[in-house]
């Protein structure tokens, strides 16, 4: 590992708070408990399970739903698992998703084990596939710079921030998944 | 040849069943048995094709489309169904409509073994994974099974799949 890394749960508390009314998904685990501790909201998609689908998922929201800002957040390892999601966002191209990717480079729910996103440049796929801006974020000072690009900037749009390797207090929100999607639909109905 | 395709054609009638639902998008990694059916989505300005990576993003679409009040499917070969088993947690989980139309490989006359394994396992997998499974063998019957089970899908938020026998397809013309 070598640069600059952010803490997580003070990015993550800073992006929400600059949204401006954009719906959220989520990855399972740790950025779902991000959300969760920077304040809940009925517009965010919490996720206990099935690695690969916040991408997806946030596609599908997006495509239904033109008028409304969708970003998905998740972590590096759920980003490689679905690494192909990118090429099928690329090709669908809604110009109202962006991604924001927490990388910490490792495994951080199951142990820490090394992950792959130390030796791949993800922002470089996301461009290659038809991603309309990117950004790598090592500075809380980019911070209004990326808001700008995931809340306004016409997208697909995609940002990599290399977050710190921490064990953060467990925030966890409502569990029932019916719960959670019946308070997003009607907040993304809006 | 080991099996003919069934002439009739139940292409249109799940475009037509399709239509009568409002489903605005099929996900899709493609089947020859598919060919027309997705044709006839791609030449429709009203239907939105999503070309997939993998078979388990359909999931994820679908479900996104719903949370956002559209109505989707997904459309797939039977050899990606295995790719959908954790994934297919999530709509369940939320109570939301999982409408899958699969078309069978490894079934009926098969030539290539190596799609007999997956081929065998499919109803048994997605029974397992608690999905409302419909199986057809007759080609006038796919298009009323395909409305029955996206009735059960959007009616009553649960996963469905439709199995398009490949007595229906041939297993050589996969033209159909």
């Amino acid at each position: 590992m070598s640069g600059n890394y952010l803490e997580r749960r003070p990015l993550v508390k800073a992006v929400l708070e600059a949204r401006d009314g954009a719906l959220v998904v989520p990855g399972l685990g740790s950025p779902t408990w991000d959300c969760f501790a920077a304040g809940g909201s009925d517009d965010y998609l919490y996720s206990w399970g099935g690695m690969g689908l916040a991408l997806p998922t946030a596609l599908g929201v997006a495509l239904a739903r033109p008028q409304r800002r969708v970003m998905c957040l998740t972590g590096d390892g759920e980003m490689m698992m679905g690494v192909g999601s990118l090429s099928v966002v690329g090709q669908q191209s809604p110009a109202n998703l962006s991604v924001l990717v927490l990388d910490n480079e490792h495994f951080g729910e199951t142990g820490k084990q090394p992950g792959l996103a130390s030796t791949t440049d993800l922002c470089a796929v996301a461009k290659a596939v038809g991603f309309r801006q990117t950004m790598l974020v090592t500075a809380m000072e980019q911070v209004a710079d990326l808001a700008q690009m995931l809340f306004h900037t016409p997208g697909p749009n995609f940002a990599v921030a290399k977050i710190a390797l921490t064990q953060d207090p467990l925030e966890l929100p409502e569990k029932d998944g019916a719960l959670i999607a019946e308070a997003f639909r009607k907040a993304a109905a809006i | 040849m080991t099996s003919e395709p069934q002439t009739h054609d139940w292409s249109t009638d799940v475009f037509d069943a399709m239509a009568a639902r409002q489903i605005q998008t099929v996900c899709t990694i493609p089947d020859g048995g598919l060919t027309r059916l997705l044709q006839m989505c791609q030449a429709d300005a009203g239907i939105r094709v999503v070309t997939l990576s993998t078979e388990e993003e359909g999931i994820g679409v679908t479900t996104g489309l719903w949370l956002g009040g559209q109505h989707a499917m997904i459309a797939m070969q039977s050899s990606g169904v295995g790719n959908c088993m954790n994934a297919l947690g999530m709509p369940q989980v939320m109570r939301a409509p999982c409408l899958m139309l699969v078309t069978m490989r490894g079934q009926w006359g098969e030539f290539n073994p190596w799609q007999v394994p997956a081929g065998r396992a499919v109803p048994r997998l997605l029974d397992t994974l608690g999905v409302n499974v419909y199986p057809v063998d007759r080609a006038e019957e796919v298009g009323e099974t395909f409305a029955a089970a996206a009735d059960i899908a959007f009616n009553g938020g649960l996963s469905a799949a439709v199995l398009v026998s490949q007595r229906i397809i041939g297993a050589k013309g996969f033209g159909r």
